[in-house]
């Protein structure tokens, strides 16, 4: 057999690891990213597609004054590049491996709007006083949304280029105006199968007065339930008053039914944190585990709305946050017990800290999910950015109104309007979020900005948003970081599930 | 086990590579006969050639010839062998085996620490071809899995690729298992050549050592292997190749192992397998044992954390070549029966144990060197 030529024989002399350091010049540049105090000690570096550190305090400015030798921290410099923090040449080998990474990070912009909310009714027979936008009345012709206008929310939603699209029935309340949901999903079932989109149904209501026969209906198809459930009796009733009746009794009934025809995993709850809430957390915790969810999503009230007309309904967010945090404390005692029960604003956060993955929850991604995640028919033909943007229609504040249902999509999704808000949605362009550490774990969120600080950019030092959200992610940080227990429930939290 | 043997050839003037039948009434164009007794008389021979252990065996003139073999008892009916100029029989395919590897190369553009096959700066390339093209359309087809290993199979160049388009043409339904440092995937017009094949058939199993280059480097022993492997992984990954992550177990893994796993989450989450492998005590490994060596039994810690937090994340994760009695209980269900059956032994007291039929025991060569916590389960 031929003998490999000399010329192309690599030497089989084994050499030491000082011999494969590739950095000549002594220099390392800097890859983008933020950075931020998380605890006295400690500060955390997060760069362009999420990954973190936690370091002590100062090690930030010794990597910009070039400062870390990897002679001397050769565990701390191994980190920084493997985490693409610093690169030994100008342009990172593995530059295309970070930019794969970052397009992970914004699939969910891969497919424009998948949730199509249409108002089918305004009308409602409970009276809840966070309520912005209900009315009890039997005028069915004023506030129910006619026929004509369903059909052409069908066709927007059919020329939207996901191939996925959810349409949810929202209210008032939307069974009061089930006739119409029964025409809109058998009309959508067909088109959707012509078209051969998938299509996800859902049907938002108090369950007031949900029947077998409806359940049956939705289950034949395939349309999930969401609900509302504040907590348990005396806070739920308090805060979503149903006249000479308990709102209560009739959500609880009707969890029960509907989980027994649909199955269980095809109910989901949402509550709400009035002032009354804030005393609670430990009970409305224990109210959703002992129900048999599988979490808990902790919302604090709409800054807006009828909610803050009276005085006396609003609170801070540092008392939001205080209630947060006790129930999270509630939520991991369920875990540490070994119960699996989540927290999903904190599953939100922790699946873009801890995973390569994205989550598109509107609210709190960037660019924003209005219009390009979401968008809404109102009961009167108005079209809208999110579902807080026609609840500030009703109080005449028309600012996310993007038209009617009588305009073409384009006019709709690509008008003035969107362009102006397009202007504005992304965090990694607006002052205060541009340079924030957490930027990658947050989002824009114009409605937000224009209703409580009167105008869509916003202004971050004083930011309500920006104050929940920084605290709760540094929060979880914190959290994990200090309990190696905490870190694996939170990373079963986030475990991607197929 | 015995997977060469050699005897004296008589008119063996080319590469032979046919299949072994020990009955003289059976014989096609593709057989090679074994004789244990006597050479029968043949009108005419249709077979390949016949090997015997035999000394002085009655010859005619014509037929091709070994004799004088020390053992054949290693060989069965449907085994494949090749029978070289000098006489040398090597198995080449083991009919009753799981185990088929097709050794494509000893060349290797790496030079790892603890490789446990040494390259040779020998051109075998042409020959080892030449000698598959005919072993291949004789497997049988119902083969469940061939690995293809080397060296790095790769510098085969275009006949890597020919020799895959040819498996996939004749063994169809056979899983096709390749070792390779993928670095030749960094370039995209490879991976664009695999992709191009279309074989859904197709595993690369590519080892990445640490998540920061210059430990793999100094690992593999060659500057730039570490982003040329990470690059070649996504290209790969990029045109949807299957493919698996392995990673050797010893002192220079163990101290990044738990960032390892974080690294392969994060930036290359789209593989099917991750493989945590004990070391082997062979090739060149026990000349760096000082650099390699570390006790399986106290490196629990940092494999457990690594192991659970990829399986923890949904991926699907292995531990081959480590013993039960090394491994905390809780990572038995990752502990796979990886090796080979040719090279896997037990220890004397392994008798003993009673987690024996569970448990994958250890390579022949590491009897020698192994951790000092194995013992026996006795309940």
């Amino acid at each position: 057999m031929q003998e490999v030529q000399k010329s192309d024989r690599r030497s089989r002399k084994f050499n030491d690891i000082d011999h494969y350091n590739l950095k000549t010049n002594g220099k390392y540049y800097l890859l983008p990213f933020r950075f931020q105090r998380i605890t006295s000690e400690k500060e955390i570096i997060v760069n362009e597609v999420g990954d973190y550190l936690i370091l002590p305090k100062g090690t930030f400015e010794r990597i910009v004054k070039r400062l870390i030798q990897k002679e001397t921290e050769p565990e701390l410099y191994g980190d920084l590049i493997a985490n693409f923090f610093i690169s030994e040449e100008k342009i990172s080998p593995l530059v295309d491996i970070l930019a794969t990474r970052y397009r992970t990070k914004k699939h969910f912009l891969n497919y424009f709007t998948g949730l199509h909310i249409f108002v089918i009714s305004l009308r409602c027979e409970h009276t809840c006083f966070y309520c912005q936008v209900s009315r009890v009345t039997e005028n069915k012709d004023k506030y129910d949304m006619p026929i004509s206008d369903i059909d052409k929310g069908i066709e927007l939603m059919f020329k939207s280029p996901n191939p996925h699209v959810t349409m949810e029935f929202q209210g008032g309340e939307a069974l009061l105006a089930f006739d119409n949901i029964k025409y809109a999903v058998e009309r959508s079932e067909k088109i959707a199968s012509k078209m051969n989109k998938g299509i996800t149904f859902v049907i938002c209501t108090n369950l007031a007065l949900i029947t077998e026969e409806i359940l049956q209906y939705c289950k034949e198809h395939k349309i999930l339930i969401s609900t509302s459930l504040d907590g348990p009796k005396y806070i739920h009733d308090s805060n979503r008053n149903k006249p000479h009746a308990s709102s209560y009794e009739y959500a609880i009934k009707g969890i029960e039914l509907a989980r027994k025809i649909l199955g269980h995993d095809q109910v989901s709850a949402l509550m709400t944190t009035t002032k009354l809430s804030l005393e609670y957390p430990v009970e409305i915790v224990d109210e959703y585990f002992n129900l048999g969810f599988q979490g808990v999503f902790l919302r604090n009230i709409s800054p807006y709305g009828f909610a803050l007309r009276t005085e006396k309904s609003k609170y801070s967010t540092e008392k939001f946050l205080f209630f947060y945090k006790k129930a999270l404390n509630r939520i991991l005692e369920y875990n540490f017990k070994g119960h699996y029960f989540t927290e999903d604003l904190a599953r939100i956060f922790l699946t873009k800290i801890l995973t390569p993955f994205n989550v598109g929850f509107v609210d709190l991604q960037s660019p924003a999910g209005l219009i390009s995640g979401v968008i809404v028919f109102n009961y009167d033909g108005g079209v809208y950015a999110t579902d807080e943007s026609r609840m500030l229609a009703e109080q005449k504040d028309y600012t996310f109104k993007l038209g009617t249902l009588g305009n073409n999509y384009n006019e709709l999704y690509f008008g003035k309007k969107a362009q102006e808000i397009a202007q504005i949605w992304s965090n990694e362009a607006l002052a205060g979020c541009s340079e924030c550490a957490f930027q990658q774990y947050c989002g824009a969120d114009p409605v937000h900005n224009h209703a409580t600080q009167g105008d869509m950019y916003g202004y971050r030092p004083n930011s309500d948003f920006c104050q929940k959200n920084m605290e709760i992610i540094r929060y979880l940080i914190e959290l994990m970081e200090g309990d190696e227990r905490i870190k694996k429930i939170f990373e079963s939290w986030v475990k991607q599930r197929n | 086990m015995l997977l060469r043997t050699k005897g004296i050839p008589i008119n063996i003037d080319d590469y032979i590579v046919g299949r072994i039948t020990t009955d003289p009434t059976n014989i096609d164009s593709h057989s090679i006969l074994l004789c244990e007794d006597e050479i029968p008389e043949f009108e005419y021979f249709k077979g390949l050639a016949i090997i015997t252990k035999q000394q002085e065996p009655r010859l005619d003139n014509k037929e091709k010839v070994v004799f004088k073999i020390p053992a054949l008892n290693h060989l069965t009916n449907g085994d494949l062998i090749s029978i070289g100029l000098d006489g040398n029989i090597s198995t080449l395919y083991r009919v009753n085996s799981y185990h088929n590897t097709l050794l494509a190369t000893e060349r290797c553009n790496s030079n790892c620490l603890m490789c446990s096959q040494p390259p040779k700066d020998k051109n075998d390339i042409p020959l080892l071809y030449s000698i598959y093209q005919k072993l291949i359309p004789l497997i049988p087809k119902d083969c469940i899995e061939i690995g293809i290993s080397g060296g790095e199979p790769t510098l085969m160049g275009q006949l890597f690729f020919e020799l895959l388009s040819q498996l996939k043409t004749e063994l169809p339904n056979t899983e096709i298992h390749v070792l390779t440092n993928g670095r030749s995937f960094a370039w995209i017009n490879m991976a664009e050549k695999l992709n191009r094949l279309g074989y859904n058939r197709l595993m690369l199993g590519i080892p990445v050592y640490a998540d920061y280059y210059q430990v793999h480097d100094y690992i593999v022993q060659t500057e730039n292997a570490f982003y040329q492997t990470i690059l070649g992984l996504h290209n790969l990954a990029s045109l949807s190749q299957r493919l698996e992550v392995r990673v050797v177990l010893h002192k220079q893994t163990i101290p990044r192992l738990t960032r390892l796993a974080k690294y392969i989450y994060k930036n290359l989450p789209f593989v099917e397998h991750v493989a945590f492998m004990g070391l082997e005590y062979i090739g060149y490994t026990p000349h760096n044992i000082q650099k390699l060596w570390i006790d399986p039994y106290d490196y629990q810690n940092e494999l457990g954390e690594a192991v659970e937090f990829l399986a923890g994340q949904g991926m699907h994760v292995s531990i081959y070549n480590t013993p039960l009695c090394v491994l905390p209980e809780r990572l038995w269900k990752f502990a796979r029966k990886s090796i080979s059956d040719w090279k896997n032994d037990y220890l004397p007291e392994c008798s003993l144990c009673t987690k024996l039929n569970e448990c994958g025991g250890l390579f022949t060569w590491n009897l020698k060197k192994h951790s000092e916590y194995i013992r026996p389960f006795i309940t």
